[in-house]
């Protein structure tokens, strides 16, 4: 597993909690989406929450949760299975302000997808990572400099860049 | 070919067609780059064939029968003649000469090598093209009807529009992976030549009471294996809701759309399965939680765009011009070519010519290099130096100037292409079927041919009047056989090719799917049996009557009858 971040493989602070493993007394840890009711309710104060998220999670049934997580982790079941980001937006507008996880067969050339749609990380598994490394993910970001969609995280959005042009 | 010569890529571009901004330019630029660098990955082996499929798609490239087809978009089916040089240049530098127009208003190269594709997208780049989202699972190149801006029964020109859409859907963050392809379709007239009706989302520019302009939203359309016409979602969307609305609609689709089987990935499968109300339902719930504020519509950039769109300066003339009256009675062919091929223009003294690339035949849609020139040529000294691509796999002039149109037949018959028989029984649309398919089962190409030649009169054909036949090589319907007056349906049965015919099918406002008229006919009894049809019904229509007005009015079973008795003389149907 490797964790992308800004462009970056980075260390995992997350824990994944296997579903047989007592919670811990503090730390960060994942938890399934059919423990997150119990985890809620007993965890300690030093414990951080996140949960990992099937795409076909409705968010309603995440609403309550959502401002107690740390973290959420979208699975990405195959890099075709566009669900992932439909949720990841609906997540952000619930005003969910944790990390969110775009975790399973990412490739780097979507990542500029998953950083639109409002993902902070991505987490991928050794074989991908194996064959793209740093730079490949980087140069993906990269090559969407220019986006003509509004309301994403975008850096440079060519609609508010020609409004920012007539304006002047 | 000097395919990198700056100064090609922007004097003599009309002014009736949407410009690049530095902006636009720079974007696909960059897609480019980045499809320049996922050839060099997938050579190197840093992405697998798998990986690298849905990236090649998004650009255009499949992996065919024979070779890999490239896929070029032409936005809206708006083309210049500098655009038109470019395309007939690559055919010559990277393919055999020719290129192939389809009916989602694309031209496909059927031979390019994958190392030169990187190369084929920057020429294309140079005169603002791409080949982005001809294919995949994303929003596909949006079409429009191909007499946008000039047909007298238009209420908006639905190319700003699909301008509009062609910029939101690309690379879009959020639906460049969803369930299945996506296709949208605008017609802004009275008259759908769209075939809005068949698409996953089709939008009727409408106006209100109140004379504001919106769109009638349709969604769940199409064709291949399971067709459908589509519903009504929307009666009328205000043109500040349309991209929040459409967001809408993605997002449903990418959320709850079928993904277990790819026959029934497509949103028709979602609107028919959960119901119309559902499907708006969960739309409009979704349209009421969005931030619109976001999409912020910009009535200056709808302007902004449009005004690419006005007229070209025409010139103010008679409405009826004693030139083009005179060339008509002298040259027979020439007065039969304006009866067939021209259609009113909405400016008095013009005229909306339909260059046939149906030659008795030939293939449908296939132009050789020199004939995109020709036709690039014709453009200029007749049409200020735009063209269009329809539907049909034809080519249009918009806008000819009624004093001019002898001189351009004359140009268009030096190139072999004044076919007078455009929405004739020789106009076929046709697949490119089993001789490049990968997915066909049945050739096409030769069914049309073969039907061209037995038509080859054409006088007989102008007695028959418009009759649209339409064939498909395979179930997946890319030659529309479903919405034909006629269609033709390839199928493999026990090693034969085996052909299904289908009657009644139209692709506008007035929808309907085809119904099968019996089992499946040889390749060689094909035309034999559309022969009998167009006879009967010769026989039985009243004045004035279509085609497809005699079939609705007399009835399918009186055809079928007519096929059997015809069986039981010897024809062996």
């Amino acid at each position: 597993m490797a964790l992308i971040s800004d462009g970056r493989f980075i260390d995992d602070v997350w824990r994944r909690l296997a579903e047989e493993e007592a919670l811990p007394k503090s730390g960060k840890v994942i938890v399934s989406l059919a423990r997150l009711d119990h985890a809620i309710e007993v965890h300690g104060p030093g414990v951080d929450l996140g949960v990992i998220a099937p795409n076909t999670t409705d968010p309603a049934a995440l609403a309550d949760a959502l401002p107690k997580l740390g973290l959420v982790s979208i699975v990405f079941p195959a890099f075709a299975d566009g669900r992932g980001f439909s949720l990841a937006r609906l997540l952000r507008r619930a005003g969910f302000a944790g990390e969110l996880r775009a975790s399973g067969r990412l490739l780097a050339d979507q990542y500029a997808h998953a950083l639109g749609c409002g993902f902070d990380t991505v987490e991928i598994p050794d074989d991908i990572e194996a064959r793209q490394d740093e730079t490949q993910w980087r140069a993906a970001r990269d090559a969407h400099a220019r986006t003509y969609q509004r309301g994403y995280v975008a850096p440079g959005s060519i609609l508010d860049a020609r409004r920012k042009a007539a304006a002047q | 070919m000097t395919a990198h010569d700056p100064s090609l890529a922007r004097p003599n571009a009309p002014v009736t067609t949407y410009r690049y901004d530095a902006f636009d330019a720079a974007f696909v630029r960059e897609r480019v780059a980045e499809f320049r660098e996922q050839v060099r990955r997938r050579l190197e082996g840093k992405l697998t064939e798998d990986e690298f499929r849905p990236f090649r798609l998004m650009n255009g490239l499949y992996l065919q029968l024979h070779a890999y087809m490239l896929r070029v978009a032409i936005p809206y089916g708006t083309l210049t003649a500098l655009q038109m040089r470019r395309l007939a240049d690559i055919a010559d530098k990277y393919d055999r000469g020719y290129g192939h127009f389809t009916t989602r208003q694309n031209l496909q190269y059927n031979w390019p090598k994958l190392v030169d594709t990187p190369d084929i997208l920057e020429a294309l780049a140079e005169v603002e093209m791409h080949a982005i989202q001809t294919s995949g699972n994303c929003i596909r190149n949006v079409t429009a009807d191909h007499f946008s801006g000039v047909a007298p029964d238009e209420i908006e020109d639905p190319r700003p529009t699909a301008e509009f859409l062609r910029q939101w859907s690309s690379a879009h963050p959020e639906f460049s992976f969803l369930p299945r392809k996506f296709k949208i379709a605008v017609t802004g007239a009275a008259q759908d030549r769209a075939a809005i009706m068949v698409h996953d989302i089709g939008l009727a520019i409408v106006k209100n009471d109140a004379g504001e302009i919106g769109y009638k939203v349709v969604v769940g359309g199409g064709l291949g294996r399971s067709p459908f016409i589509g519903k009504v979602i929307r009666d009328f969307a205000p043109r500040a809701d349309l991209l929040a609305y459409l967001e809408a609609i993605m997002r449903v689709y990418n959320r709850f759309g079928r993904r277990d089987n790819k026959y029934k990935a497509r949103i028709k499968i979602l609107v028919h399965e959960k119901g119309i109300d559902e499907v708006r339902a969960a739309v409009e719930a979704e349209f009421a939680a969005m931030d619109r504020s976001v999409f912020a519509y910009d009535p200056a950039e709808f302007d902004r765009i449009a005004a690419f769109f006005a007229p070209p300066p025409y010139e103010t003339l008679p409405a009826d011009s004693q030139k083009l009256r005179a060339a008509r009675v002298e040259h027979p062919a020439f007065g039969n070519f304006v009866e067939v091929n021209v259609a009113p223009h909405k400016i008095p003294g013009y005229a909306v010519v339909t260059v046939s690339l149906k030659p008795i035949g030939g293939i449908p849609g296939d132009a050789t290099s020199a004939q995109m020139r020709a036709l690039a040529e014709a453009s200029e000294r007749f049409g200020f130096g735009e063209l269009r691509v329809s539907h049909e796999q034809n080519i249009i002039l918009p806008h000819v100037k009624q004093d001019d149109l002898f001189d351009l037949w004359k140009l268009l018959d030096a190139a072999g292409l004044a076919t007078a028989n455009a929405g004739l029984v020789s106009d076929i649309i046709s697949c490119p079927g089993l001789d490049y398919c990968s997915l066909a089962t049945a050739r096409s190409i030769p069914i049309a041919q073969a039907i061209s030649k037995r038509f080859s009169d054409l006088s007989r054909q102008r007695r028959i009047g418009k009759l649209g036949i339409k064939i498909s090589g395979c179930i997946n319907a890319c030659g529309h056989h479903h919405v034909g007056a006629i269609g033709i349906l390839g199928l493999e049965k026990k090693g034969q090719e085996s052909y299904q015919i289908t009657l009644g099918g139209d692709p506008t406002f007035s929808a309907s799917i085809g119904e099968i008229l019996g089992p499946g006919v040889t390749a060689e009894q094909a035309p034999d049996v559309i022969e009998h049809l167009v006879d009967f019904y010769l026989a039985e229509r009243h004045e004035g009557e279509t085609f497809i007005e005699t079939w609705r009015r007399i009835g399918h079973a009186r055809f079928k009858d007519v096929l059997r008795r015809e069986g039981e003389d010897g024809a062996d149907i």
